[in-house]
């Protein structure tokens, strides 16, 4: 199967929870997970970031709950990293 | 510990650990008065059974309670309700399911309960003489001047507790908040006792 090894969002997410407590939200759903994030744009209420996570084997889906749980919402998926199965030679 | 974690968490997304402060001191404030006023009151009315004090004093601490808590629950809902549709506005999505819209909810029992707990829970200690006293224990003052007592003294407190908050001289905001009860039992006393 398929491993994500990293993506890159673009996500618009509510000022609270801030930009430390949703990185730390997201990495704590995967041991080797490792988040990077900046803030591109901000609005009187919102922020538009770019999130940059990297991991062995990333669950989307459990990421994509995470940013939902804390307000925010995926715009675009700007970039992924996927590995096979076996590693190419 | 949990459910510590993630009302705190819920406090810092929706920024309201002021309003829960203010809550506090403002019942707990009218709490502390409205026992004043009443032993006051029973303190310059004729000799009074302490069974009678007892049972004007704890229905007026529920009353302060079940008023609290309502009314707390209905505007702090009304409020978060209105801002969480604000929020959704701008992100153009519903947050309903989200923390933002778990915190509608939730911050507003919080708050309901700190806005009914606190008259209850000082009104309840400033009444624990009064219930020793009609308990058989033998107290060194008049159960009423021992609840007074209590009284100021909480009152002193509140006033120490916003001194800090404001990061102000505490004996300072203690004194200010205690020369508002003395100048509450003063015209208590005026308009029932002369």
């Amino acid at each position: 199967m398929a491993s994500v090894r990293r993506i890159v969002l673009d996500v618009l997410k509510p000022h609270q929870p801030n930009a430390l407590e949703f990185c730390q939200a997201i990495a704590r759903k995967g041991a080797d997970y490792y988040v990077h994030l900046t803030v591109n744009e901000m609005d009187e209420s919102t922020e538009t970031l770019q999130l940059e996570i990297t991991g062995n084997a990333i669950d989307f889906d459990a990421v994509q709950s995470t940013i939902n749980d804390m307000g925010g919402s995926i715009h675009s998926v700007d970039e992924v990293e996927v590995q096979g199965e076996t590693k190419p030679e | 510990m949990e459910l510590l974690e993630e009302v705190k968490f819920l406090l810092r997304i929706t920024r309201t650990h002021s309003i829960v402060r203010r809550y506090f001191v403002v019942n707990g404030f009218d709490g502390a008065l409205t026992m004043l006023g009443l032993i006051i009151g029973f303190l310059v009315s004729s000799h009074t059974n302490l069974t009678v004090i007892i049972n004007a004093c704890l229905g007026a601490a529920i009353a302060l309670a079940i008023s609290g808590l309502s009314s707390a629950y209905i505007s702090e809902s009304a409020e978060r309700q209105r801002a969480l549709a604000n929020l959704e506005d701008a992100m153009i999505s519903n947050l309903q399911e989200s923390a933002h819209g778990q915190a509608v909810t939730r911050m507003s029992i919080l708050i309901a309960l700190v806005n009914g707990l606190a008259p209850l829970v000082i009104s309840l200690l400033i009444l624990t003489p009064l219930w020793l006293s009609n308990a058989g224990f033998a107290l060194p003052i008049y159960p009423l001047y021992a609840a007074i007592i209590i009284a100021l003294l909480l009152i002193f407190l509140l006033g120490v507790f916003l001194g800090r908050i404001a990061g102000i001289s505490w004996w300072r905001s203690g004194i200010k908040t205690l020369l508002v009860a003395v100048l509450t039992a003063a015209l208590i006393y005026l308009f029932t006792g002369l």
